[in-house]
């Protein structure tokens, strides 16, 4: 059972906030616990990275892999919870009414990413997707703020495309299980590769299959729900579906592409094609965009056509660069998400004209939008450049320099809305604006945003090397 | 195999790191100070400490060896075989003295001009210093990269937050556009990475291409240099960035960002690439020559005093490029002149230019008319730094320019005649300009300090300190260039004897027959204009052939000397 431990933890929390929202305890209580709680999740997964084994009829396999994404998690998950806490009024988005269930649902959410990542059997990850969504099609309505309605349009939009994206997946799992006669992916993996050429079936079969996390990515063509699900609920939410639910993604789109073999095929060419358009789409969209979060949607679907162009690589470069990508991606993304947090005084969104003379309202707040917009496109010396790199790299020695071109323009595309951010906040201002005053706590997380996006970007040794054991055990 | 290239440095401190750090914590520094006067003197003293830190580099300089010399090194990130490489050599070196002895200049023309965010403004010019040596001297494609693009950042800041008028368009214009020429650098490095195995630069330049993989590096990394240099018909931004930069900005954008282009050139294409640069050498002797007369008659036009010198800057790099792609020791040594000249000239043309802006708040040749009676003193070095503007004998620019036109008169006829136009137009915009400002008076037009807000007062104590002291530069390298053009000797030698050693054994792709040459009795003169007739290609790389071969018998003398730094 100990190799079980950051799933335990993650269960008990969610256990104990039904309990206390039976209770209706005082909001203050609500956030110590879920801080704490987020903290002692964190340590876990942390201590429990060298375990390793299988559960469950071999359906959940704890490995080196699993860990480094649990901890990717659970960090991106105590970020979401820090987001909130440290002021009065936190959970701004959010009825207070609501705190326990809202951190309970978020709990579960997270518990379902983080089996998601151990899951190897078809039925297993299907379930454990489920959870995860579940729980966040119950809270994007939960948005409280009066008069705004478009949350329930975005909890709709969700829950639509969730099913639709579920009921597609288990349609191509039918057409795998039809040839493989398996549902287990370490048994999938001798099997489908030897028989992909010429096999239609199969290809059809896993393409469709990817589906749901092409919706858990927001990539094309599954993306159509990310802006307005993003603009429709509150601010924390948004920060947390942007990021964890796209970490899970990844750790299962790396499993399951290997299925397709180690020489590019036909999945390759698919799969860079809807890449490049997610890109492209994701980009296009976003240069008109005025409200931040729309914004930031369409720019992570953007994203999501770089991880992929990461992931389809199927080598050891490529699996690790994508594992890095994502790392960064939610570290620069959760920053943009405080920022927005921050400036949003009662949890409204927040749009070009907010960040109006930003540099004098905050100047740190200034700099960290600065630094994750630079870090987004991939300016050094932050994280988002190495990344990208990588990724290039990877590309290349496939070769597929059609589908590396294609994405450094798109990189140059990007470059001007980053920058509008950039000019927004630190464009001369000559009326007074209210500052921002941030708390001593704030003020620190802040602080660390700036430094982890550069310090990850310049020293990226040790991520590095826990990205490669991770991808050794899957190869 | 790395100490093949380099020669550990030797001095008790490690200088070119020392060159990187300090502006860098100097920067951190600011901002934790709060009185606006403290941080300018601690910005300028930083600067100077770099400057003063950098010159050890010149006086200790090893004049036998064309290895990269103060080299240092450390493991940074060995999982991409990423390394913390830094060497200058005869080219390189240069530079980067220009840019230590530029940045003080900067602070010192920004001492009144910068009136908002001062804190902020120092930070950046301290960081785009870090950067801009950093480029000079990186001896590892990721870490050149790294650099190269970091820059973009603060310039962009510089133009976006201080800049003029349109300083919107104008910043993310140039932003986008060096970005975009970047970005497929970044693949070419990515490439070259999966072809060798390594980002050490030394190690890429001694490495074999086939051609075919030349050709796409070569396109790659001539756009990103030939946009930031900037070569026609990719200019375009420079004007709208130099003319809405604050001053500062303008001087970094001319003395030193411009000249990363024609580095890229000589450290990239021409060592890396030899065959594929061989190969385009015409069409770029056509483009570098289309951009000086371009250049030149551009400017002739412009009645905005910095959109003058913009333009300006267009027709000396086209002088830059035309010196490189000679691939001759005189060519490159010329081209290497004419990148200094023109960062110390330029420079002082545009802290001029902010000069006059400050007291008549205008850049409207018109406004700034007659200035000789009432601002003698800014006008004598106005007239000084605009005769070495167009390369008048005696100053600077006529060492580089005329080294530029030698070695072209004796490769390319046609394009040197291009360059005389060029060199022509030159005089004939800088002379309009000087005498427009210094005495024209024709057009009526009311004087700027008949208005009570405009007061012309000459030249302060500060602003003579910092011209002077580019004109003490100008007149040094105009009078006696021989001891920078020992500095590089070794280096271009080095350089020359290893593009010819490619052009030995260069076979012009698809295999022509040797028909073609005979048909060509006029031979050799009219060959230059190949860049404009495309449709004879077989035709136009037999001749090429021929004019290599030519060449490198004119040069036998040089290549004799070569030294026995053997790279294999």
């Amino acid at each position: 059972m100990s190799i079980f431990l950051p799933e335990l933890a993650l269960t008990l929390m969610a256990l104990t906030f039904f309990i206390m929202s039976l209770a209706n305890p005082k909001f203050s209580v609500v956030q110590a616990v879920a801080l704490m709680m987020a903290v002692i999740v964190f340590l876990i997964s942390i201590a429990s990275y060298k375990s390793s084994g299988m559960l469950f009829f071999d359906a959940y396999k704890v490995d080196a892999f699993s860990q480094i994404f649990k901890i990717i998690l659970s960090f991106g998950f105590l970020i979401v919870v820090l987001l909130g806490a440290g002021v009065k009024n936190g959970l701004k988005g959010v009825s207070k009414d609501l705190a326990c269930e809202y951190y309970m649902f978020l709990t579960l959410s997270v518990a379902g990413l983080v089996f998601l990542t151990s899951a190897v059997e078809l039925l297993t990850i299907v379930i454990c997707l489920e959870i995860s969504s579940f729980a966040l099609y119950v809270i994007i309505p939960f948005r409280y703020q009066g008069g705004y309605k478009k949350q329930m349009e975005a909890g709709i939009k969700y829950v639509m495309f969730g099913a639709l994206a579920t009921g597609i997946s288990l349609y191509g799992m039918s057409y795998i299980f039809g040839v493989a006669h398996t549902t287990y992916l370490d048994k999938l993996v001798d099997i489908i590769p030897t028989i992909i050429q010429g096999q239609a079936v199969v290809i059809i079969g896993l393409i469709l299959m990817l589906a749901s996390f092409f919706y858990k990515l927001a990539m094309f063509p599954m993306h159509f729900w990310a802006p307005d699900v993003y603009e429709g609920s509150a601010n924390e939410t948004a920060g947390f579906i942007a990021t964890l639910p796209k970490v899970g993604a990844v750790a299962l789109l790396i499993r399951l592409v290997t299925l397709s073999g180690l020489e590019p095929n036909q999945i390759t060419w698919i799969l860079g094609t809807l890449a490049v358009l997610s890109m492209t789409i994701g980009n296009l969209s976003a240069l008109v965009q005025k409200d931040l979060k729309r914004l930031i949607a369409y720019s992570s679907i953007a994203h999501a056509g770089y991880v992929m162009i990461a992931v389809l690589c199927v080598n050891n470069l490529g699996y690790e660069s994508a594992i890095y990508y994502v790392a960064g991606y939610i570290l620069m993304n959760l920053a943009l998400f405080y920022v927005i947090y921050n400036i949003s005084k009662n949890g409204e969104n927040v749009s070009f004209e907010h960040l109006n003379g930003l540099y004098k309202r905050s100047p740190l707040l200034a700099m960290i939008l600065a630094i994750s917009a630079f870090g987004m496109a991939g300016m050094p010396p932050t994280i988002g450049f190495l990344g990208k790199f990588m990724i290039f790299t990877a590309a290349i020695s496939k070769p597929l320099y059609a589908i590396v071109i294609l994405a450094v323009i798109n990189a140059g595309i990007a470059a001007y809305y980053y920058l509008k951010l950039v000019r927004a906040a630190y464009i001369s201002c000559e009326e007074e604006v209210p500052a921002i005053k941030l708390g001593l706590p704030k003020y620190i997380m802040g602080i660390f945003f700036i430094v982890s996006i550069l310090a990850a970007g310049m020293f990226p040794q040790s991520l590095m090397e826990l990205a490669k054991t991770a991808v050794n055990t899957i190869l | 195999m790395m100490e093949d290239y380099l020669i550990l440095n030797t001095l008790s401190y490690p200088i070119l790191s020392l060159l990187l750090l300090v502006p860098f914590i100097g920067a951190i520094v600011i901002f934790f100070m709060k009185n606006d006067n403290i941080i300018k003197l601690w910005t300028l003293v930083i600067t100077l400490a770099t400057a003063a830190l950098s010159l050890p580099l010149f006086f200790n300089w090893n004049y036998d060896t064309a290895k990269y010399q103060y080299a240092e090194k450390s493991d940074w990130f060995p999982f991409l075989d990423l390394s913390y490489v830094v060497g200058v050599d005869g080219i390189s070196v240069l530079l980067v003295l220009l840019t230590t002895l530029v940045m003080p200049l900067c602070v010192l023309c920004s001492w009144t001009y910068i009136q908002t965010r001062f804190r902020e403004f120092m930070v950046v010019t301290l960081l785009m210093e870090a950067f801009m040596i950093g480029v000079f001297i990186s001896l590892n494609m990721v870490l050149f990269f790294i650099f190269w693009e970091a820059m973009l950042v603060p310039m962009f800041l510089l133009i976006a937050v201080w800049g003029g008028e349109r300083k919107d368009y104008a910043s993310i214009k140039f932003f986008l556009y060096t970005l975009l020429g970047s970005v497929f650098l970044l693949i070419s490095i990515a490439a070259l990475y999966i072809k060798t195995g390594t980002f050490f630069i030394p190690a890429l330049m001694v490495h074999d291409y086939a051609f075919g993989f030349q050709m796409w590096i070569f396109i790659a990394f001539t756009l990103a240099f030939a946009i930031k240099i900037p070569m026609f018909p990719f200019h375009t931004w420079l004007p709208a960035a130099h003319v809405e930069a604050p001053v500062a900005g303008s001087v970094i954008l001319a003395s030193i960002l411009l000249k990363m282009g024609g580095y890229g050139f000589l450290r990239f294409c021409l060592t890396m690439l030899p065959d594929a640069t061989i190969y385009c050498v015409p069409y770029l002797i056509f483009f570098s020559a289309v951009s000086i007369v371009i250049g030149g008659y551009l400017a002739l036009g412009q009645s905005d005093i910095k959109k003058l010198v913009a333009y300006s800057s267009v027709g000396h790099m086209g002088f830059v490029t035309l010196g490189i792609f000679l691939l001759s020791d005189i060519g490159i040594k010329g081209a290497i002149m004419q990148m200094l000249n023109h960062g110390i000239t330029t420079g002082a043309l545009f802290i001029l230019i902010g000069i006059i802006y400050e007291r008549t708040h205008s850049r409207e040749l018109t406004v700034n008319s007659a200035l000789g009676m009432k601002m003698p003193v800014y006008v004598t070095f106005l007239v000084l730094f605009s005769l070495a503007s167009f390369g008048f004998p005696g100053t600077n620019g006529f060492i580089g320019e005329f080294l530029v036109l030698l070695g072209t008169f004796q490769q390319y006829k046609i394009a040197g005649v291009f360059a005389i136009i060029g060199a022509i137009l030159a005089a004939a915009y800088m002379l309009r300009l000087v005498q427009k400002m210094v005495w024209d008076d024709s057009d009526g037009h009311a004087h700027p300090e008949e208005d009570s807000e405009h007061i012309l007062t000459d030249m302060n104590f500060r602003e003579i300190v910092t011209l002077s002291f580019l004109l003490f530069f100008v007149f040094w390298i105009g009078l006696h260039p021989k001891p920078i053009l020992n500095v590089m000797d070794t280096t271009v030698e080095h350089l020359v004897a290893h593009v010819d050693s490619a052009k030995k054994h260069y076979k012009a792709p698809g295999g022509h027959g040797d028909g073609h040459g005979d048909g060509h009795g006029d031979g050799h003169d009219n060959g230059d204009d190949r860049g404009h007739d495309k449709s004879h290609g077989d035709e136009k790389d037999e001749k090429k052939h021929e004019k290599i071969e030519n060449h490198s018998s004119l040069f036998e003398l040089k290549t004799d000397k070569t030294i026995t730094v053997v790279l294999k």
